[in-house]
């Protein structure tokens, strides 16, 4: 909840008051819920109406209700260059740049502190939408309905935010991955590929 | 030469949560798959983003900070306080 709350206001400490106020009315509120949605969906909607109040105090915060214009612009998954265009024999949209396997890294490696660094740090990057949708989502475990209810979006318009977090975090962990490790570098070199990036 | 209706790896990634969450058409999910079975770059993609994934949903043991936890029961407890000295 607290970090859903600091991408919809300006600071920390306002994040924490947001989530302290909505932890508040769930206990002041509780014996009102009338059961018509599922009661995380309903706590999910009191941190939303307490955030955008804070926000309207607030002319720093971010507008969640903004997801509209966050959905509007359009964002691939991967950049667009580590694609060929076609040509040579080879059909447009195929790799230039491929991604590599990592089963052969160690597992201490991948489960490491740093990894869930890199995580944490992107989610915080995030724009409001993604950043929502991916905690609720791959995080908490909430069904897609629920996640649509409780942002007030289409099931298609939960998967596009959800689409686009996951791309970003996977990219970063491959850029994490790439730096780290001298053994994927070194495969780069040897393939016809060359690995993600310079 | 490759066939107008065989996916290409840019398509693929850009499907590639539809896939997931079982969102694909049946003729789509069908050349995702074929093309998955020729192409060990995409598989390595959609390994990643298992991996990805995965590591994701390992967050949630991330429990809130202790300072805020206190003060949260702090309240908890002056309201509760509030309450029984109105019912007195």
């Amino acid at each position: 909840m607290l970090r859903i709350a600091n991408g919809m206001v300006a600071s920390p400490a306002l994040a924490e008051d947001v989530v302290q106020e909505t932890w508040l009315a769930v206990y002041t509120g509780i014996h009102r819920f009338e059961r018509r949605s599922s009661v995380r969906t309903w706590i999910f909607r009191i941190l939303m109406n307490t955030a955008n109040t804070q926000r309207t105090r607030d002319a720093r915060s971010v507008p969640f209700a903004d997801l509209r214009r966050e959905l509007s612009v359009g964002e691939p998954a991967v950049e667009p260059e580590r694609f060929l265009a076609g040509g040579e024999g080879r059909g447009p949209g195929r790799w230039s740049a491929a991604p590599q396997s990592w089963n052969e890294e160690p597992e201490a490696h991948l489960l490491s502190g740093e990894t869930f660094d890199v995580i944490r740090r992107t989610i915080d990057t995030l724009p409001p939408g993604q950043r929502a949708v991916v905690i609720l989502r791959d995080v908490q475990g909430w069904n897609p309905d629920e996640v649509s209810e409780a942002l007030g979006v289409s099931r298609g318009n939960q998967r596009v935010l959800l689409h686009r977090a996951r791309s970003r975090l996977r990219a970063a962990l491959e850029s994490w991955m790439w730096a780290a490790s001298p053994r994927l570098r070194s495969a780069a070199g040897r393939a016809e590929n060359a690995g993600p990036y310079p | 030469m490759t066939q107008l209706n065989e996916m290409a790896c840019q398509e693929l990634v850009a499907l590639i949560t539809d896939y997931l969450e079982d969102a694909l058409s049946q003729g789509d999910r069908q050349r995702f798959e074929e093309h998955l079975a020729r192409c060990p770059d995409c598989r390595n993609y959609l390994a990643q983003m298992r991996v990805t994934i995965r590591l994701t949903g390992a967050l949630k043991g991330d429990s809130i900070p202790a300072e805020l936890r206190q003060q949260f029961l702090g309240v908890l407890q002056q309201m509760k306080r509030g309450s029984s000295s109105r019912r007195a």
